[in-house]
């Protein structure tokens, strides 16, 4: 496998018409002979995992929360830091989507579908812990949604629990609604492509009937717009307000004001480091090197390289507080349970992760070396989901009375439900690749029609001038 | 619409020209709108900058409808808030007012965005007259490559000036790869 690949200066490179652009997508839906071995073994894979999220909802739901290593005063344990840390990783699809297109960065073309699955999928992960935590999900609706029930009563709108609610339900909703817009021509395309009755049929219900009028495109990107603008705040809220489960109390460590800024930038990290982690081994192993390019690779680190850093400084604003805030309690929780104590390579591990790790990606070298890119995503997923396991537990085990702190001990179940949303995760990202186009085909082809017009030429940068570049995609129209 | 006005008007839906680029699509839209056609409609597998403006198509009612969502979304978030904390389950809290505004903010926020991006998607939709299963112009040989590397300019026989024969040679002089009148 090459991990080095030159960098190119336009965003398809090779040689491509419209029809070559749809086929290198569309081909992986029409010809199931391309997902071969590696396809059914990340799908077993997923299917296995789902199957271990069913055995422990059972499980949870038959004998209650107690089969959890939450206790008092850690409350809040593994269910929390996983609902954070997914929900962090979906907030890459909607960065890609909604603000990169309100910047008119072309780029994100080739990467916006996938992610955006990638968001709705977590957002989906994300939403089963506090439900589970709830111990009744079944019960636990009036005081989540606000119906007229018999029991007259009405949730708590000063909760900050509360708003969580309304945050991620109105986040998946328009995630979804957003995707499901996007999708609409890209299933006319599939529809009209598709060669067997089934595929026909289930593409043209899909579709809606679309055919690609000028009236449609008019409206749709009107629509398009609107949503990417209204998903701007609606993403920047979302991480917001999960970060107010925790800032707007009293806790120990958690009472800090930097936390709507850092959980966000936090979430952006994790999130393209989970893109990374996806797209490096699916863009090799289905040959769409000329459409997620090297540059692309490029740019999303430069993305990691810069969110990292706003998260490390982050870490050390909190270390900060710790001492500054002359609070006894703040900074015995920085001493003895984050720097010192029992916990405390968790801690020096998430500096190591997060902080120390992804600056390697200031030499350009190591930006193109895919092998050092994946293992650096990798590392961070594991630094972003450290990162809450710090925040959290390791918060709530150091309480105001020294006698009620508590160690906190997960058990198997709480590993066993972290594996099966993760498996249910790449068990749904499997069915995507298989079902959906996994690249936006119009998008594409309008990116096209700008290179084959000149018009979305890479800006040129030292580094790119002194690097060797790729020739120019060939001038001529499509074959007739 | 009765049976023999039926026969009459809809011998043919539309004249419609196939061309293999966006740029021959704008032009031949361009001098049909200069031409004074109203009654048209391009297809194209993507979206075309300035097609609509060559077309003569403006619509705003999208935004608009966002618009009035979104402010819909704000009021139900509030007043649905007001009216909990207020009237229908009043709850005295360490003695802080019922009405507190700060608290009141995210869900009143993201009551916005929901109304407003349902409203956005739902217009889009509902303008598009979609979904729709059947449509004239899927009669066009050949339209199946709409949604892929072929451009179409329909001119539609409900136009005022619509003659078949005169648009068909209008059309013929903008390099179309083939021009065909299609049954409704």
């Amino acid at each position: 496998m090459a991990n080095k690949e030159t960098l190119n200066n336009v965003l398809i490179t090779g040689e491509n018409s419209y029809a070559s652009v749809e086929d290198s997508i569309g081909r992986l839906i029409l010809k199931p002979q391309l997902h071969q071995r590696g396809w059914w073994i990340f799908f077993f894979i997923g299917l296995a995992g789902t199957g271990l999220l069913g055995v422990s909802i059972t499980w949870l739901v038959y004998q209650g929360v107690g089969i959890w290593g939450n206790n008092q005063p850690v409350s809040w344990a593994f269910d929390i830091v996983n609902f954070v840390w997914w929900i962090g990783i979906g907030h890459a699809g909607t960065l890609i989507s909604a603000i990169l297109l309100l910047f008119k960065q072309q780029w994100r073309n080739s990467i916006n579908r996938f992610a955006e699955a990638m968001t709705i999928f977590a957002v989906m992960c994300a939403g089963l812990y506090p439900l589970l935590h709830t111990g009744r999900p079944w019960v636990a609706i009036f005081w989540l949604f606000p119906y007229p029930n018999i029991m007259g009563m009405w949730p708590q709108f000063r909760s900050a629990l509360e708003w969580d609610v309304f945050a991620v339900s109105t986040y998946f909703t328009i995630s979804l609604v957003f995707w499901f817009m996007g999708l609409i021509p890209d299933f006319a395309t599939m529809r009209d492509r598709s060669r067997n009755t089934f595929g026909k049929i289930a593409f043209a219900i899909l579709s809606l009937g679309w055919r690609g009028s000028n009236q449609h495109w008019h409206r749709y990107e009107q629509a398009n717009m609107l949503l990417a603008g209204l998903s701007t705040p609606l993403v920047l809220s979302v991480h917001t307000i999960v970060s107010y489960d925790f800032a707007i109390s009293t806790v120990i460590g958690w009472n800090v004001t930097v936390f709507p800024p850092y959980f966000v930038a936090g979430a952006v990290f994790a999130g393209f480091a989970m893109v990374m982690n996806f797209l490096i081994p699916v863009r090799a192993y289905y040959g769409l090197k000329d459409l997620v390019t090297i540059r692309h690779i490029d740019w999303m680190c430069k993305i990691l390289l810069a969110t990292g850093m706003i998260v490390f400084y982050g870490y050390i604003l909190e270390v900060f507080y710790g001492f500054y805030s002359g609070n006894v309690f703040e900074t015995a929780l920085t001493k003895d349970w984050r720097f010192n104590g029992p916990y405390s390579g968790y801690y020096w591990a998430l500096i190591l992760c997060n902080g120390i790790i992804p600056q390697i990606f200031w030499i350009p070298k190591m930006r193109q070396n895919l092998l050092v890119v994946w293992l650096v995503s990798f590392v961070v997923g594991i630094g972003m989901w450290l990162e809450r396991f710090v925040i959290i537990p390791i918060s709530l085990t150091n309480n105001y009375l020294p006698a009620s702190n508590k160690m906190y001990y997960p058990t198997m179940w709480d590993f066993m439900m972290f594996g099966g949303t993760i498996g249910f995760f790449i068990f749904l990202m499997m069915l995507f690749l298989r079902f959906l186009p996994a690249i936006n085909i119009f998008e594409m082809k309008d990116l096209l029609h700008k290179v084959i017009n000149d018009e979305s030429k890479v800006e040129p940068t030292v580094e790119a001038m002194n690097s060797k570049m790729n020739p120019t995609p060939s001038k001529e129209e499509v074959p007739a | 619409m009765s049976h023999a006005v039926a026969e009459e008007t809809s011998t043919v839906y539309a004249v419609v020209a196939e061309f293999d680029t966006p740029e021959k699509l704008m032009s031949a839209a361009e001098s049909a709108r200069k031409a004074g056609f109203k009654k048209m409609d391009a297809y194209s597998p993507f979206p075309i900058h300035g097609l609509s403006e060559a077309i003569g198509f403006k619509d705003v009612k999208v935004p608009f409808l966002c618009f009035a969502g979104g402010l819909t979304g704000a009021l139900f978030g509030y007043t649905l808030q007001y009216y909990v904390h207020v009237f229908d389950y009043p709850m005295n809290v360490g003695g802080k007012p019922l009405v507190s505004l700060p608290s009141m903010i995210p869900v009143t926020y993201e009551a916005t965005i929901l109304f407003a991006g349902l409203t956005a998607f739902f217009s889009m939709i509902a303008l598009n007259r979609l979904p729709q299963p059947y449509h004239s112009i899927f009669n066009t040989p050949g339209f199946e490559r709409a949604t892929q590397d072929r451009f179409f300019l329909a001119i539609e026989s409900a136009d005022a000036h619509f003659d078949a024969e005169k648009v068909k040679r209008f059309l013929q002089d903008h390099e179309p790869i083939r021009v065909s009148e299609v049954e409704p």
